[in-house]
Formats: structure tokens, C-alpha cells, sequence
């Protein structure tokens, strides 16, 4: 006998995904097609985004270009979108500076990538009404945001507010009976941690109690149960997918 | 703005009731979705696309989207 899988499919489901070019993103966006999701891609890159859309199950696929720190790209996305039965906000950026270290531009680059682009396109998508009645939303957070480590400070600080400003979403979406959430990886193997030597990344992952790193499509699974009729009555939570890494 | 762009922003500011039962006369505060959440939107609303400030109070105190309207219209 066969488990039903039905009830995590996405078949009829319009999903967005941000940062689909590359890493989590571009897992999201394969993995939903997968599960029977017509996808909109987004990210800065055409290229890579034609590159993710060839590796897409079939489907009613639409690839968008935008810069997340760009207010004029995001507004174009929202307009340019059908209504969504899910979003998934996954473009990011980490780059790792001690406090000593950082200047204007550093801050401000990594909370309007990370915080500021995600909130103005949820506030544009709102603004058109193109989210759809028990709609879903996924952010992107990081276990970074509860779990400190040197130099991420300002990643950290941009993760653990995308996980308070969903929370307040969640409150805010609730006339739609639309549903928040948040996912917060640890290493995930992406291009986001090759600016690691590999030494490093050895010896970091050797600290994973399952001793290795996620898998990209690890955390799209995830995006998967959130945007899917499994998890209707689940919102305003989050997800720890980190092998065991914030066990203690 | 209008009485007739009123009705129709104030009714973009609802999610769940049809655009199509907001007329001047509808008493806003016994429709089901009316709450804080949306009392903020047309705050808001009225900010923006009037500049005028209403608040909590006038919402409270006016019947009709109508009533609304003049109010604003009035500040």
C-alpha cells in the first residue's frame, strides 16, 4: 500500500519564489515544480534563472528579474505576478564583517537585501492583492538569528528581524486566513559558504552532530510542507534544519 | 476624491468582503470584517491618498461611509 501523498502536493498552487537562481532559491523552485506548483522566478540573474528553469518539472513557469534592494524592481514584480497561493522569500545575502569592521554601506546592504526587499515586496504584493485567500509565506530566516557566531553580526541581526517582522505578518494576514512562516537553516551547501576554505568548512561541519550540511533541497522540502494543505493550521512558527547544530 | 472614489478606496481596503456591498450608506462597523486591523487601513488610507487624519475616534463615531467622506472632506 502506498502512503498518500496528496496532501503535501502542490498541483494548482501559483508559487513565487525570490532568489531562485541559486542555492536554497533555485532548490525551492525545482523541488515545488516537482510537487506540481506553477512557479514564478525571481531573481537579479536571467541567465542563472533560465539555467534553474531548465532544470524545472513542467508547468506554467514565468521567469521575472529583480533586485531586491531595487524598490522600483520589486513594485514591477508585484505588479507583473498573477495572484499567489504561495511565496516563497529565499533571496539573500551573508557577508561576514566583525562589528569593529563595518561601515554605513555593509549595514545597509545587508538589511535592505535581507529585510527591506522582502518586506516592501510582501507590502507591494499586498497593495495589488496578490495573495490569494489561505495563501502561504515562507521567509528564509538562518538559525543565525537566535545562535551567534563572530563576525555575522549583521546577518544575525537581519535574520532575527525577518523572524519578528513574519510574526507580525502573520497577525496582519489573518483577514485572508493567509499563513506565515519562517525556516531557519544552519550551513546549508550552497555558494553562500564557499567563500569558506574547505579546511574551514571541514572542520565547521565536523562540529554537525549529523556531520554534514544540509542539502539545498533539504530546506525546500520544508518550503514544501509550509506551502502545502499539510500544514493549514500552521502559522507564525519556525523551522530549525541545522543536523543537530543548535542541539545545546 | 469623489464620494463614489471614496466608497471604492475605503472598499480596496477590505480582503474578505466583495467590493460590490460597499455603497455610501453601508454602516461599516456591522460589516463581519470590520476590526482594528482594517480601522489601521483606512487610516491609513485617508493619509495617503487625502492627506487628512482621521482617527480612531472618528471611525467610532461616524455611521455610513458617507458620514466618513464628509468628515474627512470637512478636516
Amino acid at each position: 500500500m502506498s502512503m498518500n501523498n496528496a496532501i503535501f502536493s502542490l498541483e494548482g498552487k501559483t508559487i513565487l519564489v525570490t532568489g531562485a537562481s541559486s542555492g536554497i532559491g533555485k532548490a525551492t523552485a525545482i523541488e515545488c515544480s516537482k510537487m506540481g506548483a506553477n512557479v514564478f522566478l525571481s531573481a537579479r540573474n536571467k541567465e542563472r534563472l533560465e539555467q534553474t528553469l531548465s532544470e524545472m518539472a513542467p508547468g506554467n513557469h514565468c521567469i521575472i528579474t529583480a533586485d531586491m534592494t531595487n524598490l522600483e524592481d520589486i513594485q514591477k514584480l508585484a505588479e507583473e505576478v498573477s495572484v499567489l497561493d504561495g511565496i516563497a522569500l529565499i533571496a539573500g545575502i551573508n557577508d561576514k564583517m566583525i562589528i569593529k569592521k563595518i561601515d554605513d554601506e555593509y549595514v545597509s546592504k545587508m538589511l535592505s537585501t535581507n529585510l527591506s526587499g522582502p518586506a516592501m515586496l510582501v507590502k507591494s504584493l499586498l497593495k495589488d492583492k496578490k495573495i490569494a485567500k489561505q495563501a502561504s509565506i515562507v521567509f528564509m530566516s538562518s538559525v543565525s538569528a537566535f545562535y551567534p557566531s563572530v563576525s555575522n553580526a549583521m546577518y544575525a541581526a537581519s535574520k532575527a528581524a525577518v523572524n519578528q517582522f513574519a510574526k507580525v505578518l502573520a497577525l496582519e494576514v489573518l483577514p485572508l486566513k493567509a499563513r506565515v512562516n519562517c525556516i531557519q537553516p544552519a550551513f546549508v551547501e550552497t555558494e553562500m559558504i564557499h567563500k569558506y576554505s574547505e579546511e574551514t568548512l571541514s572542520e565547521i561541519r565536523s562540529n554537525y552532530p549529523l556531520g554534514r550540511f544540509a542539502r539545498p533541497e533539504e530546506i525546500a522540502y520544508a518550503v514544501i510542507y509550509y506551502m502545502s494543505d499539510a500544514s493549514q493550521m500552521v502559522t507564525g512558527t519556525s523551522l530549525v534544519i541545522d543536523g543537530g547544530y543548535t542541539i545545546h | 476624491m469623489t464620494l463614489d472614489e471614496f466608497v471604492k478606496a475605503f472598499a480596496a481596503e477590505f480582503d474578505d468582503t466583495p467590493a460590490e456591498q460597499f455603497t455610501p450608506a453601508t454602516k461599516y462597523r456591522e460589516l463581519d470584517e470590520w476590526g482594528s486591523l482594517v480601522a489601521l487601513s483606512i487610516i491609513s488610507m485617508v493619509d495617503d491618498e487625502m492627506d487628512k487624519r482621521v482617527t480612531g475616534a472618528d471611525l467610532r463615531n461616524c455611521t455610513t461611509i458617507e458620514d466618513l467622506y464628509h468628515l474627512v472632506e470637512s478636516k
